[in-house]
């Protein structure tokens, strides 16, 4: 038997894969034409591609894979014609091929619609790798870049185009909302708002009628007579499929576009199929990769004869936008008309949050729903939609319920019947995974390896990874992070185990509870769990060699091998004459200084040697250390609250000093930031904190779990118009009940998304006290504030300590030759390194 | 690697610091002319290497602050600047097989003082 199969993307690749694992190679000659330069690659993450990945890192299997299974890859060749009555295909270098069966996975093209203009140079489209390559050469040129199509693709080619640098980035839709066909009326307007604040303008009810510019683009004219200048355009107008081939060979097309296919994928030759974008099932084109593959999975079965014959009866066509920024994801009908469900909604503009589900009138079944700014539960409620499960007595749970990762609401992935399909791109069931974690495939890449599920889109990897550990525990085996090959214990344990043994230095722990020497890994963590404990001086009993280098030399290392040093500054008060002394200090040491986002003064450039010199002037006017350097609480940031503010409802400023002096020198797990804002115009973004406060008309909003950074997470509210003294008691329970429980180097938001029942479970701990250990969490607290000391003010009186901070040990004082700097805006930087 | 000296290659010891200099399991760096040598001491096992100063990813001046550790009981030091770790028995990096090597000296303590050896062509 001979397959010829035409194009080789994402679906024909697929084909490939599943033909061969069905007949033998000597079963089938496999022959395959594509068209682009390069094999099958990952169309769907094609914009990794801007976030460093390389079209070698994209490829669906290595061009080898194909030899390796028998399979004849043709590259660079596009077919020319089919010849039906011979059963031949001729390609564009004169190869020419027959067939028993032949299948066109052409997939599609980008629609250009007939704009004048669109021919000029800096007009792109979306699509191959090729077109990036060409955007990415471009985008140095222009200023401003514009996307026109506001649906998934045309969001994504737009996030693409400021991942190029083009900060001002414009999205132009011809319907009056964003992503018409997934989301409704209510949801665009929240995503236009999430958007606008990422830096993407966007422009709807507008229709494009000419691209302006001699041969070069330098802007678009509107319907309306309005112009938006722009050197750059990417055209992001929806797909055509690739049916050209088959209307020249007399095969029956849709009259707008597509190769008519059966239940079999069959075209109106029952010897050649269509699948994947450019095949027509019951007058619809399935644009997403998902369809394809189980359309592949068919033609496979149907072309290798097995005994169960499947057919295509359609696909789900959820969807979940990636990359951009801000979650967006639509499932099952997201418009069920009202007369047959009701729908559920919750709406939280301030945080960008839309949520609406549609479900049966009598409550029983979800249909489908939308889901904006926050689609953690997107995985969840499409599984929960498709199998029909039935939902909990008050469904909104499942929409609110699913707030700070809580599980409480329904019964959670573990509770799907056992042919629930987890992973849709590769069609693996509930009952597939948890059978490979009982044989054993105990880790996410094995299940991965042994089952396929995450291996395409990943948008699955979470609930495989709950099914491994739900599977585990109903196995009765215990799962617990253990810290290294020296300690067998979790952090918890150790941290249990090194109070009730007053364990005091990092030897001891290691005699008790470890073997070997340690490493890298668990003497950070004993040392964290010790300065948590008792608040110690961290460089005394030989524990300053398990500190983490910035904690050894209490200050941060930096390019190059200087040091930079930051003074507390709390709440960000600082007077005048402080400010004198530092830029006198800046100046004497020769120190780069800048203004940091925590509202404080970093000094970089110091030697180590002058570090103990640096701090002692310091020191003398009255600072301390701001144990930047270290996982503990760095800033309190405030905003100027009602002292001067003439919004302000209570005094921020005061509040943020008195907390950050509370906790200064606390050492957790990881570092904690926190703010208070006078009321809730919010500026001192204390929504984005490991713990933050707001002021209400009656008190303060306490919000826990926050996080900036690389995965920012807004902080969920604990507890709502608390009095000063109550705000602190909570903290305390809150940051104490953090230290004890949490892994290693893992922040409040991370500690707070993988407990267990979430903000629900968080909250009955420290408000009411529900494992009654507030009082102790609150004394433990209280110690540890009281044994607070300057480190810097011990290294500063102490001889002996000073003496370690030298570059060389048989040369004191002298500075390490090699340290090099250059001049920028009249400051010194670090020399770049190699 | 071979450390076996040949023939016409001697050892220089030279006085780097007196074992009180160099806290317990820790380094110091020990300044040999223009040359950086980081030296390190695990007093658990009684034991010192000295290796570069210079971590060879960066060319950063760093190694002698790294933390030192065992891995499989093979004695190695993680650099401040990103982690690399490297043998002190052989100077190989254990995280990054395509990282250079460290060069490697031998040390001998005598006296509570520590030497450091350093290969002469004769
Ligand atoms: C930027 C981007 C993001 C996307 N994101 C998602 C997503 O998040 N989720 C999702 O499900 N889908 C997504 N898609 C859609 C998904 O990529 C497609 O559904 C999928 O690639 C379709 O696969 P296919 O094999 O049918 O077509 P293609 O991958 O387009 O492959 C068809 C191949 O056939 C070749 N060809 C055409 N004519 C000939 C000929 N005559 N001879 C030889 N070769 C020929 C073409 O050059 C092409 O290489 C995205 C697409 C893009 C462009
Ligand atoms: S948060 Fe409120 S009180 Fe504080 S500065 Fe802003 S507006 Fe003023
Ligand atoms: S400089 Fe040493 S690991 Fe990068």
């Amino acid at each position: 038997m001979k397959i010829v199969i035409i194009g080789n993307g994402m679906v024909s690749y697929k084909f490939c894969e599943k033909i061969i694992s069905k007949l033998s190679a000597q079963a089938a000659e496999i022959v395959v034409f594509g068209e682009e330069p390069r094999p099958a690659y990952d169309r769907v993450h094609l914009s990794e591609f801007f976030a460093g990945k390389t079209a070698d890192d994209l490829l669906m299997a290595p061009a080898d894979w194909y030899a390796s299974n028998h399979i004849t890859l043709h590259l660079g060749d596009p077919v020319q014609q089919i010849d039906r009555n011979t059963k031949t295909v001729h390609s564009y270098k004169g190869i020419t091929e027959a067939y028993d069966y032949l299948v066109i996975a052409t997939g599609s093209s980008a629609f250009v619609p007939p704009i004048p203009g669109v021919d000029k140079k800096g007009v792109f489209i979306y699509r191959t790798i090729e077109d990036l390559e060409l955007m990415r050469d471009y985008a140095p040129k222009a200023k401003r870049g514009v996307v026109i199509g506001g649906g998934l693709l045309g969001l994504e080619a737009a996030k693409a185009l400021l991942d190029l640098g083009i900060s001002d980035t414009h999205v132009i839709e011809f319907a009056p909302r964003l992503m018409p066909r997934q989301i409704d009326e209510s949801g665009s307007r929240i995503l236009e708002q999430q958007l606008k604040q990422l830096g993407l303008q966007v422009h709807t009810n507008k229709n494009t009628s000419e691209v302006i510019g001699e041969d070069t683009i330098t802007g678009l004219q509107f319907a309306d007579e309005s112009i938006l200048e722009a050197d750059m355009l990417v055209i992001s107008a929806g797909i055509k499929p690739r049916d050209e081939l088959a209307k020249l060979s007399g095969l029956e097309t849709g009259h707008r576009g597509g190769i008519v296919v059966n239940e079999y994928l069959q075209t109106t030759d029952p010897e050649i199929y269509a699948i994947g974008e450019c095949a027509l099932y019951h007058g619809m084109i399935y644009g997403l990769v998902a369809p394809g593959y189980e359309m592949a999975e068919v033609v496979a079965t149907h072309i290798a004869g097995e005994a169960q014959q499947k057919t295509f009866t359609g696909f789900d066509m959820s969807t979940k936008l990636k990359l951009i920024g801000v979650d967006v994801a639509s499932f099952g009908d997201p418009f069920v008309p009202a007369e047959t469900s009701r729908s559920i909604v919750f709406e939280d503009t301030m945080k960008g949050v839309y949520k609406r589900i549609s479900i049966t009138n009598d409550g029983k079944y979800l249909l489908g729903g939308i889901l904006i700014g926050d689609a953690d539960a997107y995985n969840m409620l499409l599984q929960t939609s498709k199998n029909k499960v039935i939902l909990p007595p008050n469904p909104e749970d499942v929409l609110l319920g699913a707030r700070g990762g809580s599980q409480e609401a329904g019964p959670g992935v573990l509770g799907l019947p056992d042919d629930a399909i987890i992973c849709s791109c590769e069609s693996v069931s509930k009952g597939a995974i948890c059978t490979a974690v009982e044989a054993g495939n105990e880790t996410l890449d094995a299940v991965k390896k042994c089952t396929k599920a995450g291996t395409c889109c990943g948008g699955c990897t979470p609930m495989v990874k709950d099914l491994i550990t739900g599977t585990m525990k109903a196995q009765g085996k215990y799962i617990r992070n253990v810290i290294c090959e020296h300690f067998a214990y979790s952090r918890q344990e150790l941290y249990d185990l090194i109070r009730i043994k007053d364990v005091r230095s990092f030897d001891e722990a290691l005699d008790h509870y470890g073997h070997g020497d340690g490493c890298e890994v668990c003497k950070p963590v004993v040392a964290s769990i010790m300065a948590s404990l008792w608040n110690d001086m961290i460089l005394d009993k030989g524990n300053d060699v398990v500190q983490d280098s910035n904690d050894r030399f209490l200050a941060n290392i930096q390019k190059g091998g200087t040091y930079s040093v930051v003074p507390r500054i709390p709440g960000g008060e600082i007077t005048p004459a402080k400010l004198l002394v530092i830029a006198q200090v800046a100046l004497k040491y020769n120190l780069y200084t800048k203004i940091t986002g925590g509202q404080r003064i970093d000094l970089f450039g110091a030697h180590l040697s002058d570090l103990p010199d640096i701090w002692e002037e310091l020191i003398a006017a009255g600072f301390e250390s701001g144990h930047a350097y270290g996982k503990a609480l760095r800033t309190v940031k405030s905003c100027v609250g009602s002292t001067w503010c003439r919004f302000g409802l209570h005094d921020s400023v005061s509040f943020a000093i008195q907390i950050e002096e509370r906790y200064r020198g606390l050492r957790a797990p990881h570092k904690i930031k926190s703010a208070v804002s006078g009321c809730i115009r919010e500026c001192a973004e204390a929504q984005s904190k490991d713990f933050g406060i707001i002021a209400t008309e009656k008190g303060w909003n306490l919000y826990v779990g926050g996080n900036g950074g690389s995965k920012p997470q807004h902080a969920i509210l604990l507890a709502a118009d608390l009095d000063s003294e109550t705000c602190i008691r909570y903290i305390d329970r809150f940051l104490m009940f953090y230290i004890k429980t949490a892994d290693p180097l893992t922040r409040t938001a991370t500690w707070l998304n993988k407990l267990d029942g979430g903000i629900t479970y968080l909250r009955n701990v420290l408000v009411n006290d529900s494992l009654g250990i507030a009082e102790e969490l609150e004394k433990e607290m209280q110690a540890l504030v009281d044994k607070y000391k300057c480190e810097w003010k011990e290294v500063v009186d102490n001889p002996e300590l000073r003496k370690r901070f030298n570059h060389f040990v048989n040369a004191p004082g002298a500075k390490d030759p090699t340290v090099k700097f250059d001049t920028m805006r009249e400051q010194k930087k670090a020399a770049e390194w190699k | 690697m071979s450390t076996a000296i040949s023939t016409n290659t001697t050892v220089e010891w030279f006085y780097a610091c007196n074992v009180i200099d160099v806290p317990p399991n820790g380094g110091v760096c020990v300044k040999y002319d223009d040359v950086q040598i980081a030296l390190f001491r695990f007093a658990r096992r009684d034991a010192w290497y000295a290796t570069q100063n210079m971590c060879p990813h960066r060319q950063q001046m760093a190694l002698s602050r790294g933390m030192t550790g065992t891995h499989d009981g093979e004695p190695k030091v993680a650099c401040p600047f990103h982690k690399k770790t490297f043998s002190l028995e052989d100077g190989r990096c254990l995280s990054d097989e395509t990282e250079c090597s460290l060069t490697t000296y031998p040390v001998r303590v005598e006296n509570e003082k520590v030497y450091i050896g350093i290969m002469q062509e004769a």
